[in-house]
């Protein structure tokens, strides 16, 4: 199986300190990869190099065989940003249908994408008005308008109710079962187990990667919790 | 480049617009509530009104414009949703022409309103054509507009966005030969105002009123100003942070 990215030795600087300092990583194709870490691990900062948005100072990014931020990436990537990057003066249908406009998308894949993340109902609501979960739930759905190959989704469940969380992940799963992969970033270990791979990050630095069993094994425990403590504590 | 899209941005832009019917209002009445203000001010001297209000026509649509897409952009640069639109299939030049066309109408429309109550109810006269008035009022606007998009990049917070309008509208107006003609300013003034691109549109405006000379040359300089400034706008916004 290919790579669909493939990090090698990713330097990142940002107002003289250091937040990558040599990162390699690859994203197997069709896989949910999990990017687990504290705050200030370097999480949101790797997907934004993967998307092409963050400048590097040193190393190679290679994403669906292109270098990141190529143009013809830019309708094979979908990107979700933690602070649900939706025009709050607009309503669901009227954000959906600008973003569709752009990607060169039908009015079918605009209501495709709201059956998928059930904002059907509230299609017509301004997204100032949703709640936070909807307007998650909202930037969501642009980020799968066009059916990208590459979904890079940074802590898209947060402050979800369990119900949609599990169908959120359910959801992901249909899509890595289509070839799709995802890369998927969360604080909350308990969302380790549902991804196909790990890899733990502590200050911009991979502390482990592989599978969760594998992971928990490892560190004889059966808490993903636990692994990262262990992980930590034997540095 | 694809009309698509310019479009698609400049009516996203407008339903963004549309609901916000308190801004809408505010665009469209202020001037005319300003207008009719000037009038009465000047009751005992008609001749003042009809030298500023003219001129006035052209300076609201710019001041409105470039406070509405200052703090417009910068929302866009600060709200994330800029960074989300660069990394999809739409360049720099489209977004901005999108916004171009949306302020543009915006501004069709407010011009339009404005001149018709200054023309009529409130007996403004002008020698030149009335067309001619609110095409000059249109350029304006996106003069406006197009120097908004660009401070804006300069601004981190909507209260510094809100004060470049007097530190960068203000001296141009000053300058521009509306309060003083310019042939009684200090040479060194003089040749600054040379430069700015508000002394253009004042001029022409002036030339409409009066009815006398030919506004050419005032276009194509604006004309020049408004490519180079919109040019440069469409470079501020950065695929790419460090």
């Amino acid at each position: 199986m290919s790579a669909a990215v493939r990090i090698s030795d990713l330097k990142i600087i940002r107002d003289k300190k250091t937040i990558i300092p040599k990162l390699n990583m690859e994203i197997e194709q069709g896989q949910i990869v999990g990017l687990l870490g504290p705050s200030g691990s370097g999480k949101t900062t790797i997907m934004r190099s993967i998307v092409g948005v963050q400048a590097f100072q040193a190393g190679s990014i290679a994403v669906l065989g292109l270098a990141a931020g190529s143009k013809q990436l830019r309708t094979r990537i979908g990107y979700f940003t933690q602070s649900a990057s939706i025009y709050t003066d607009l309503t669901c249908l009227e954000n959906l249908h600008y973003f569709a406009h752009i990607l060169g998308q039908s009015e079918i894949s605009v209501h495709e994408v709201l059956e998928l993340v059930d904002l059907t109902k509230n299609q017509r609501q301004l997204a100032s008005s949703l709640s936070g979960g909807e307007r998650a739930r909202l930037a969501l759905a642009t980020a799968l308008l066009g059916r990208p190959e590459l979904l890079i989704l940074d802590e898209p469940t947060v402050g979800l109710d369990p119900v949609l969380r599990r169908d959120l992940w359910n959801l992901f799963h249909k899509l890595a079962d289509q070839g799709k992969t995802l890369l998927i970033s969360s604080h909350v270990m308990d969302e380790a187990d549902r991804c196909d791979s790990l890899f733990l990050l502590r200050e911009g630095h991979v502390l482990a990667s592989g599978t969760p069993s594998a992971l928990k094994a490892d560190a004889h425990t059966h808490e993903m919790e636990e692994v990262f403590i262990s992980l930590v504590e034997r540095l | 480049m694809s009309i698509r899209r310019i479009w698609g941005t400049a009516r996203r832009i407008l339903s963004q617009l549309r609901h916000d019917p308190r801004t809408i209002a505010l665009m469209i009445l202020a001037p005319c509530l300003l207008m009719t203000i000037l009038k009465y001010v000047y009751q005992n001297q008609p001749q003042v009104f009809q030298h500023v209000a003219g001129a006035l026509l052209g300076i609201f649509p710019m001041l409105v414009m470039f406070l509405i897409t200052s703090v417009g952009t910068l929302r866009e640069r600060t709200s994330g949703t800029l960074e989300r639109l660069l990394i999809l299939p739409i360049t720099k030049l489209e977004l901005i022409l999108g916004y171009a066309k949306a302020f543009g109408i915006a501004a069709l429309i407010q011009a339009v309103v404005v001149s018709s109550v200054a023309l009529g109810p409130l007996g403004l006269k002008i020698a030149g054509s009335q067309i001619m008035l609110i095409i000059v009022a249109i350029i304006d606007a996106l003069l406006g507009m197009s120097i908004g998009i660009f401070v804006s990049s300069f601004a981190k917070t909507e209260f510094q966005a809100v004060q470049f309008l007097p530190a960068i509208l203000f001296p141009q107006l000053l300058l521009s030969g509306l309060l003083a003609p310019r042939e009684s300013m200090p040479s060194i003034l003089r040749v600054i105002s040379d430069y700015l691109p508000l002394t253009y549109a004042v001029d022409a405006t002036q030339k409409v009123i009066s009815g006398q000379g030919s506004v050419g040359r005032d276009f194509l300089l604006l004309a020049v100003f408004l490519v180079a400034l919109l040019g440069a706008g469409a470079l501020t916004l950065k695929r790419q942070t460090k």
